[in-house]
């Protein structure tokens, strides 16, 4: 069901949703490109063909501006704004490539992947593996320090599963189930480190007010959140290299 | 009858104000003597606290520090008169230390009755909010902007910008949203503000509310300070009774109330977007700008965010005029600031000061160098985000560029003293666990990097690898200076980094070159 849903999907993920405002003309890499106000920058990206990395954006939800990899350099602006937070403005000139931008990419990954499983991150197929990819990442330098890899899965619910080791706290599944569901079963719980998805009250995803529709799925990035029917004879979490 | 005045601040109470007093009362009647105990706050000079103060035809004569026990013994010296004992320090006005200081903002710290309306309109209260509602509210934004008060809860934002901004905005309905968090170790200003003058803070809010067209205020206070919530919830009564607050205040048509909040207890509350999603009822969670609050703030509308100092300045600078708050000061720091000397220092405490005045002279001069006496090693400026300097950078004045030509910033107007037993690379590492505690978590530089920067440090101090963890470190640093969401991720580096410029020796690394010092 939930592939299906994940077909039929425009091909594009934009980042952002639409908007209608009046038109703006922005130059991505130079590329002049023509949005709706209101637009994000990401999504002028994408229109030009010029895509950002992104982890916390897609464009069923609302932006969000917790991953940090789809930073960008605007012309006459200090700093590295996140394209999926920024709105257009007319004669914006956005740069989405530069060693500096890749630098702070990796970093993030870096950081990212300091706390995901090793085994997974070859091979693997998932948003997450696709910004691998793009930022040339696949290891990180920091050892063996704090981390949530042994955090137990949640298999209670029938269709899909919560591996919580491959869960990179981006919210896009609490937002798909306020946003898309309008159910709130979904909560972040705990700060800083301990961040991590909880469903109600801390209760296995079966006992909570999820309503199995499914929507936190699709919208997870990195299969934390996946159908069970994939994996035939059960799930069972890759082992370290 | 003689005024004796005794301080009510938490400063004064946490050291036995109150036993004092009523010390102060039941020897009065012991003795026959016609006394009126009044209850003031602090003048901010906390190595006196409990600081007595007899009126006098010759001023106010200080005693202090008294303790309850010593106050048979005043009378006996005749202190009522302001006759001679151990304790006394003479006219508190002619203490150096504050007779030194260009107190506008404080102006009545510790000399007027907190909550007596009387008492303030007398020390000079409500002539900046008579004189604003006289003037149009653009004039008051255009004051606000020509006195270049810039904001004093940390990013020094000009305030009267922020309130063109708010101005400009059409909207149903706007808020004023003071922040009153300060999360900052070693400040005290705000809670100051809070307890010993807390009119002169509504007063500012009503000022902004009229200039910017709100109408209605929250001051978002931390839970760990209760006496300043009591004394705003009085004062709030009291300038409703008197028609300062509410529905058309004064007969000018123009309304205005406000409503305390008590804070969620989190360090990221302070920073203004989740103090907004905070006073919202939500988890003190960072939004990410735009839009900013100016335009889209509390429930979706149109916000002035503003720290208490920033907004207790604005009644003097509606009352003397942009020209006298913007003659003090220099560059584009103007104005005073008030300093809160804290850590290892002789005397500790509150020092309003025009900008300009150097690091130096607030440790030496004002601050009476180390408490223990041994040699001054590191400062740190401007709260738990802010850089460590070493004692060559003594000579830098205080002004945002200044110290942003450091990589430092004045923040809330910290400065917290060290001397020579310090490690500073334990220090590092403990600012960079203050963030890991207080992240909140949205962003992953700050979330995952913060951990993570812990991690590194301790190798580094246990000597494992120091030279591929130090410049690891480095690496990380700039990842969450340039990338994080909120100033906590972006500014957390400038303790270690600074610690790391000014000591590598402490981490067991090897001197820093000079181009590595000089920045
Ligand atoms: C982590 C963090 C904590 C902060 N804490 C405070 C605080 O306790 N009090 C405060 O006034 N500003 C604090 N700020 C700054 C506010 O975000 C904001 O800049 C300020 O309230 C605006 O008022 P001002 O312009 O009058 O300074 C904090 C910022 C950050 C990033
Ligand atoms: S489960 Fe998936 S969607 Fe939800 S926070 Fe984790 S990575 Fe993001
Ligand atoms: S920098 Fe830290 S405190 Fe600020 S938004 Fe990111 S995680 Fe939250
Ligand atoms: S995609 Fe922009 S911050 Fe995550």
């Amino acid at each position: 069901m939930w592939s299906e849903l994940r077909a039929l999907r425009d091909e594009i993920d934009y980042g952002t949703p639409p908007r209608d405002g009046a038109p703006v003309t922005l130059t991505i890499d130079g590329v002049a490109v023509t949005v709706p106000a209101g637009s994000s920058v990401m999504l002028a990206a994408a229109e030009a063909r010029r895509a950002v990395p992104k982890l916390c954006a897609t464009d069923m939800l609302e932006a969000f501006g917790s991953c940090r990899v789809c930073l960008v350099e605007i012309e006459g602006r200090r700093g590295y704004p996140a394209s999926c937070t920024t709105p257009v403005e007319p004669g914006m000139a956005v740069r989405t490539r530069s060693d500096r931008l890749q630098a702070l990419r990796a970093g993030v990954m870096e950081l990212y992947l300091s706390d995901f499983p090793a085994a997974d991150i070859p091979g693997g197929w998932s948003e997450l593996h696709e910004v691998i990819q793009a930022t040339g990442v696949a290891q990180h330098p920091y050892g063996r320090g704090e981390n949530h890899l042994d955090a137990p899965v949640d298999e209670s619910n029938p269709y899909f599963l919560f591996d919580p080791a491959k869960c990179i706290v981006c919210s896009r599944c609490v937002r798909a189930c306020e946003e898309v569901q309008g159910t709130f079963a979904l909560t972040i719980e705990g700060r800083g480190f301990a961040s991590k998805v909880a469903a109600s009250q801390g209760q296995p995803f079966l006992d909570s007010e999820c309503v199995s529709c499914g929507a936190c799925v699709q919208a997870c990035p990195t299969q934390s959140l996946v159908e069970k029917s994939l994996f035939v004879g059960g799930y069972r979490r890759a082992d370290s290299p | 009858m003689v005024k004796v005045c005794v301080p009510r601040d938490s400063s004064a109470l946490s050291l036995g104000a109150d036993e004092v007093a009523a010390a102060i009362a039941v020897e009065a009647v012991r003795r026959g003597a016609a006394v009126r105990v009044v209850r003031t706050s602090s003048r901010g000079l906390f190595w006196l606290e409990p600081l007595v103060e007899v009126e006098t035809p010759a001023g106010r004569i200080g005693f202090g520090p008294v303790d309850a026990a010593d106050v048979p013994g005043l009378f006996a010296a005749g202190f009522l008169g302001g006759g001679e004992h151990a304790l006394g320090v003479g006219p508190v006005a002619e203490i150096p230390f504050l007779k030194r200081q260009e107190r506008l903002t404080f102006a009545r710290a510790g000399v007027t009755e907190p909550t007596s309306l009387v008492d303030y309109e007398a020390h000079g209260g409500l002539r900046g909010l008579r004189r604003a509602l006289s003037m149009a509210p653009a004039a008051v934004v255009e004051e606000v902007v020509a006195s270049g008060l810039r904001g004093r809860g940390g990013a020094a934002f000009p305030t009267g910008i922020k309130w063109r901004t708010v101005a400009a905005a059409e909207a149903p309905r706007k808020y004023v949203a003071v922040n009153a968090d300060e999360g900052d170790s070693g400040t005290y200003s705000d809670r100051m503000v809070m307890e010993g003058d807390p009119f002169v803070l509504l007063e500012g809010m009503a000022i902004a509310g009229y200039a910017t067209g709100a109408s209605h205020g929250y001051v978002y206070v931390r839970s760990e300070y209760p006496h300043a919530i009591a004394a705003l919830e009085e004062a709030l009564a009291v300038l409703r009774a008197a028609g300062w607050y509410g529905a058309d205040i004064q007969g000018s048509g123009f309304g205005f109330d406000a409503e305390v909040r008590v804070g969620a207890g989190a360090y990221i509350c302070g920073e203004e977007t989740a103090m907004l999603e905070s006073i919202e009822g939500r988890r003190g969670m960072v939004r990410f700008k735009p839009p900013l609050p100016a335009i889209k703030g509390l429930f979706g509308m149109p916000t002035v965010v503003n720290n208490v100092v920033s907004l207790a300045s604005v009644p003097v600078i509606l009352d003397r005029g942009a020209r006298f708050y913007a003659d003090f000061g220099l560059g584009s720091s103007r104005g005073t600031l008030p300093i809160q000397l804290a850590g290892n220092v002789r005397r500790a405490g509150l020092v309003e000061k025009a900008f300009g005045v150097t690091l130096r002279e607030l440790v030496e001069e004002y601050g009476g160098g180390t408490r223990s006496g041994r040699p001054l090693r590191a400062l740190q400026v401007g709260g738990p985000l802010g850089a460590y300097f070493d004692s060559s950078l003594l000579d830098l004045p205080l002004d945002y560029e200044a110290l942003a030509r450091h990589r430092g910033m004045v923040g809330h107007g910290g400065i917290v003293v060290f001397d020579d037993t310090v490690d500073m690379a334990a220090q590092a590492r403990y600012a960079m666990e203050f963030c890991a505690v207080e992240s909140c978590g949205k962003c992953t530089p700050c979330r995952i990097g913060s951990t993570r920067a812990q991690e590194l440090i301790d190798r580094i101090l246990r000597g494992e690898d120091a030279p591929a963890n130090h410049a690891q470190l480095l690496k990380l640093c700039d990842v969450m200076e340039s990338a994080s969401l909120c100033a906590l991720g972006g500014m957390a580096p400038w303790p270690v980094l600074s610690a790391l410029r000014y000591f590598p020796g402490d981490f067991g690394l090897p001197p820093a070159t000079e181009a590595a010092r000089v920045v």
